[in-house]
């Protein structure tokens, strides 16, 4: 993400300097053989080749092929049924199956809700916490930023076991509240939907108010001090100031928690119960349990088409946002 | 457009025309701004003590001083983005001390202009004009208005990112002017132009000031801006005024060497009175330098004293002396050509160098001072200024 900010910005850049970035692509081009820079600029590309494009293509494959009990668990797509003849086998079933079946289908709508859910609860949370922590004084912001980025020094798997300690019938939270005479009896939290929202919040606010702070703690206050000397009460300049400028934060925070939510395994395999039902758990059974791993496959696919319409979608507008300023 | 000119022209007595008095030496005249004994401290630091000032309506009005004088934080007080520590700010009859800024009738321009970098430049001036919920035909013609009266109408569609830094400040103005406030506070408002672009402006701010009639009360740092545009100035320093009055008068006759030095440049003269004839003192300087100064003020014999004299108050001698003159005669050690005048930095004893302004009247070839040349300079009585603190 962070990554792409940057290159958006460099882009920016370049587009205000027509000539000189045009100069430097000649430049560039004309360059005689320079090794380093080629490795610098092909690494990345030979390790999102090596780790993204090849292992895309292979679940691909999977995803067209038929289970069978063997090994490998599929079958191939091109087999030699004669000596002169190649036989190509593409089985449509399995993406057949995942977007007509009912199961499947509520798995995604569920996944996705939980992401958009859990977005806008990071975000609700996340975004006071990043406006308190960029506004803070000097002194107070790396120690702040710490106590965010601290839980992550713990192994991810610890932290929602944790959850588990606190969420459970005769847990911490049900026996403070009990003791605090609010309930009469312990709540259902644990292996409940309201169970994956908590988790699932908890453990990616960080991702939110990381970049949410990167955005505002650019933000020019004196802005405000205008939009104040203009007649702007406090709450007004927020929402005509602080929040039209802070879009490209809240976009990118948004995207680092949906995107990963939506897939999630994990948390909702631990605290959720049967109710929450989400496509990473689906995926997981038909992987491991089912041994069926073209369906997996095809679940995988169908997955990533449906992230990447809107991250893609999400990206243009960001992109605009920041040419805009 | 027409209402605001026609305010000027009702409310304009900075400048004092009408009456032939100016309203701040009217002992009638009601302060449109009443500073008084105002401090502000940041814990130790004090960035303002005791405070107090009156300002008129109509006035231009300079807070002149160097970084870190108080002069910001005044201003800021002014518009209500801080509080002061001690002391009451009356606007308009009105305290406003504990009025936020966004209920005050006071807008100001901001020395980065802080325009929104989200909105066009329309958008920018309407802010203010939203927030009084004008109505939106009321709205456009006012914000139309300010754009004509600033001459960027061209620009309403850009952002601040696509203007120059005149263009920008021409925004700011228009948006700090949109709501036709009755007070315009200016922090620095010429501070982040080229210099020649900075001369031009101040030309059409006073202009404009005078077509509005609109108080403005401006932050610099620049001496030459505050005598330009301004009816009057409070040179500060460290968190204090030390002296409130017209360009001429501050420049001509500063109350204390600070002031003296830092408006323009200065010959420093050290010495101690040892005589009296009518209205003049005797002066006996350092290095045997004895002058004879235009001074009112009873002083009694052995009182220190400092003697301020312009550079270009100075002349070649013999070119035009008159009775009781002050002379004194150096060496030439370093002369800086400017075109119009040069300076000569001319060594009158080993501790003293004097400056002496001559305009070029001549072509430079034909100059009449060399380096190394003996001068005898020489200034009227009343030409000096004889400060005691």
């Amino acid at each position: 993400m962070s990554m792409n900010q940057t290159a958006a910005e460099e882009i920016k850049a370049d587009s205000q300097a027509p000539a000189y970035s045009d100069n430097r692509l000649r430049h560039w081009l004309g360059s005689r053989w320079r090794p380093g820079r080629w490795v610098t600029v092909g690494l990345p590309y030979f390790w999102l080749l090596l780790f993204f494009f090849l292992p895309f293509i292979i679940v691909f494959q999977i995803s067209l092929a038929e289970p069978q009990i063997a090994q490998p668990p599929y079958t191939a797509l091109l087999e030699w049924v004669d000596e002169a003849v190649l036989q190509v086998r593409l089985n449509l079933g399995n993406y057949a199956l995942v977007v007509e079946d009912e199961l499947y289908r509520a798995a995604f709508l569920n996944s996705l809700w939980v992401g958009l859910v859990c977005t806008l609860g990071c975000l609700l949370i996340g975004y006071p916490m990043a406006y308190a922590i960029a506004t803070a004084p000097e002194r107070w912001r790396v120690p702040l930023l710490m106590m965010i980025i601290l839980p992550f020094w713990t192994s991810f798997l610890i932290r929602v076991y944790a959850w588990i300690g606190i969420l459970k019938g005769n847990g911490l939270l049900n026996n403070f509240l009990l003791a605090l005479g609010l309930i009469d009896e312990p709540l259902a939290i644990l292996h409940t939907q309201t169970a994956v929202y908590i988790g699932v919040v908890y453990s990616y606010l960080p991702f939110m108010v990381l970049p949410l702070y990167a955005n505002l703690s650019r933000l020019d206050m004196t802005l405000l001090e205008a939009a104040a000397d203009l007649g702007c009460r406090p709450w007004r300049a927020f929402l005509r100031v602080t929040l039209p400028l802070s879009l490209p934060g809240i976009l990118a925070g948004s995207l680092l928690v949906f995107i990963p939510v939506v897939g999630e395994f994990v948390i909702p395999d631990l605290l959720g119960g049967p109710d929450s039902l989400m496509v990473g758990r689906m995926l997981w059974t038909e992987f491991f349990s089912n041994k069926d791993w073209p369906l997996a496959s095809a679940l995988a696919l169908v997955l990533l088409a449906l992230l990447v319409v809107p991250f893609v979608a999400l990206q243009r507008w960001q992109s605009r946002l920041e040419g805009e300023r | 457009m027409a209402s605001l000119v026609a305010e000027g022209q009702s409310g304009h007595t900075g400048q004092g025309a009408q009456e032939g008095l100016a309203a701040w030496q009217d002992p009638t005249a009601k302060p449109y701004v009443r500073i008084a004994g105002v401090s502000r401290h940041f814990g130790e630091v004090h960035a303002l003590n005791d405070v107090s000032l009156d300002i008129y309506q109509g006035e231009f009005f300079s807070l002149l001083g160097g970084s870190g004088c108080g002069k910001s934080t005044l201003l800021r007080l002014l518009a209500g983005l801080d509080t002061p520590t001690r002391g009451r700010i009356w606007i308009d009859g009105v305290d406003v001390t504990d009025i936020p800024a966004y209920r005050r009738p006071v807008n100001m321009m901001f020395q980065s202009y802080a325009l929104f970098p989200h909105m066009t430049v329309e958008a920018n001036v309407e802010f203010g004009l939203r927030q009084e919920r004008m109505p939106k035909a009321e709205r456009a013609e006012r914000v139309g208005e300010m754009l004509d009266l600033l001459h960027i109408g061209e620009l309403r569609k850009r952002r601040p990112d696509q203007l120059s830094g005149g263009q920008r400040q021409r925004v700011a103005l228009a948006r700090s002017l949109a709501k036709h406030p009755k007070l315009l506070l200016l922090d620095e408002p010429l501070g982040a132009l080229d210099k020649k672009l900075r001369t031009h402006t101040q030309f059409e701010l006073v202009k404009l000031q005078e077509r509005i009639g609109i108080t403005f009360v401006t932050v610099t740092h620049d001496q030459e801006e505050a005598m330009t545009m301004s009816s009057r100035i409070a040179v500060m320093d460290a968190g204090q005024i030390i002296q409130v009055d017209t360009p001429g008068a501050i420049y001509e006759y500063p109350n204390c060497r600070m002031v003296a030095s830092f408006i323009g440049s200065v010959n420093l003269f050290e010495g101690k009175v040892f005589g009296r004839e009518d209205n003049d003192i005797l002066v006996a300087g350092d290095d045997f330098l004895v002058m004879r100064l235009r001074c009112l003020q009873p002083l009694s014999l052995g009182t220190p004293v400092t003697v301020a004299v312009r550079p270009e108050k100075m002349r070649l001698c013999p070119e035009c002396q008159g009775p009781g003159d002050n002379r004194v005669t150096g060496r030439v050690e370093d002369i800086a050509y400017l075109g119009n005048v040069s300076i000569y930095h001319v060594r009158v004893s080993p501790t003293q160098v004097v400056t002496m302004t001559l305009a070029n009247m001549q072509p430079r070839t034909e100059q009449m001072l060399t380096w190394d040349q003996e001068v005898t300079m020489t200034w009227s009585p009343s030409c000096g200024v004889v400060l005691t603190e």
